[in-house]
């Protein structure tokens, strides 16, 4: 059974309607960790997007190449940890080789991705609702630019109300939380437009 | 560094230093599965497996394992607890591991665990991490269900699935969605924050 929804329906489902941080909550550890300033939360941003593009459409390979015709399926957590983890290792490398000024930059959100369970979410989505390559693509690239597009925002915000005064006890996280709602509420907004499953 | 007793451990993990509310760690999944209590029930269980018997295997294998790989390890560890617990839900549980998705998959990247794993369970003995993990699990599963019975008592008027409120209660179809998740957190960290200035106003 496959998914017939096209690949641009899901990509533009994926950063608005189904938001992979508002609407499935995924990747909130470094979403409320690294959203004090808005540089680095868009660092942060731009390689959680490639990483997820990437290692998407690697695991679609191992997945059904790989573990559907070995029949082992139930290995799919350990086999997508290891190469989200070769994956981000790789590119570290790569990037600390030929763009010392990018791995500056990038650098040291590259260990936190590995642990991001926004990339290990979308390859598991990918699986659950039978997508084929080329909109396993197209939801990686989505759910990415999703999340920049939501973290950017709430470091924006964050920014903003510095100087606002919140109650002692809701500062930091809580009110980071409070925010995050808000901006489902109004990501909510756009349900009508498209629906994926 | 002497061990910490278990009751110690036991009571920083579910209450002083609780996963969720004091280190907002674990909160994608916190956040996602709590709208309904027996959802939320057995991903608590499955977190508080995998906790437990990860911590007491990075603990076993503390002496053996190179310091530069131990992440590593350490995911391995826990991504085959995970795996045992996705089969046994599949096997036993078919509806409800269908509920969950792909949040069962997600305690791999569960921050809590890596957490106790690193904080605890590295410098430890098999035992006391054993109980440090029971512990924190448990504190995460807690928290999970209070968020839980509030969203699924608004939402969808009962508790466990039976209805409890009368038949004409209009249902806050927005409790079980995302950004109720959202506030219901911000709410809980709000309060017991509140509660612990009380407790000790000269904080420095």
């Amino acid at each position: 059974m496959e998914s017939t929804l096209s690949a641009p329906v899901i990509f533009f489902a994926s950063i608005f309607t189904n938001n992979i941080l508002l609407a499935n909550f995924l990747g909130m550890c470094s979403f409320l960790a690294i959203s004090r300033e808005l540089p680095s939360a868009v660092g942060l941003g731009i390689a959680v997007t490639f990483v997820m593009t990437c290692t998407t459409a690697l695991n679609y390979v191992v997945y059904y190449y790989l573990l559907v015709p070995l029949d082992l399926v139930h290995f799919r957590f350990i086999v997508f940890i290891i190469v989200i983890a070769a994956f981000v290792q790789l590119v570290e490398m790569i990037i600390e080789r030929f763009s010392p000024q990018l791995y500056v930059v990038l650098g040291v959100f590259l260990p936190l991705i590995t642990v991001n369970c926004a990339i290990l979410g979308v390859c598991l989505f990918m699986v659950i609702r039978n997508y084929n390559f080329l909109q396993s693509v197209a939801y990686g690239l989505g759910g990415g630019i999703g999340w920049l597009l939501a973290i950017t925002a709430l470091a924006g915000i964050r920014e903003k109300i510095r100087k606002a005064p919140i109650p002692k006890a809701l500062e930091g996280p809580g009110i980071s939380l409070v925010i995050a709602g808000l901006m489902a509420l109004s990501f909510m907004a756009f349900s009508g437009m498209i629906q994926i499953g | 560094m002497a061990t910490p007793s278990i009751r110690s451990i036991v009571r920083k993990g579910v209450w002083e230093e609780n996963p969720v509310i004091r280190q907002i760690l674990g909160i994608c999944s916190a956040l996602a599965v709590t709208n309904l209590m027996t959802n939320t029930l057995i991903m608590g269980l499955g977190l508080v497996f995998t906790t437990a018997m990860s911590c007491a295997t990075v603990s076993a294998l503390r002496k053996v394992t190179p310091d530069r790989i131990r992440m590593m390890v350490q995911v391995l560890i826990i991504a085959s607890y995970v795996m045992i617990v996705d089969i046994v839900l599949k096997a036993y549980l078919p509806k409800i591991s269908e509920a969950l998705g792909p949040y069962v998959g997600l305690i791999i990247t569960n921050c809590i665990i890596m957490g106790r794993c690193e904080g605890f369970a590295r410098t430890n003995p098999v035992w006391p991490a054993f109980v440090d993990g029971i512990a924190s699990g448990t504190g995460y599963a807690v928290v999970l269900l209070m968020i839980a019975s509030v969203r699924e008592l608004l939402g969808f008027g009962s508790i466990f699935g039976f209805g409890v409120l009368p038949a004409d209660w209009t249902r806050w179809t927005i409790m079980v969605m995302a950004p109720a998740g959202f506030f219901m957190i911000a709410t809980f960290i709000w309060i017991t924050r509140s509660l612990e200035n009380r407790s000790k106003p000269q904080k420095a």
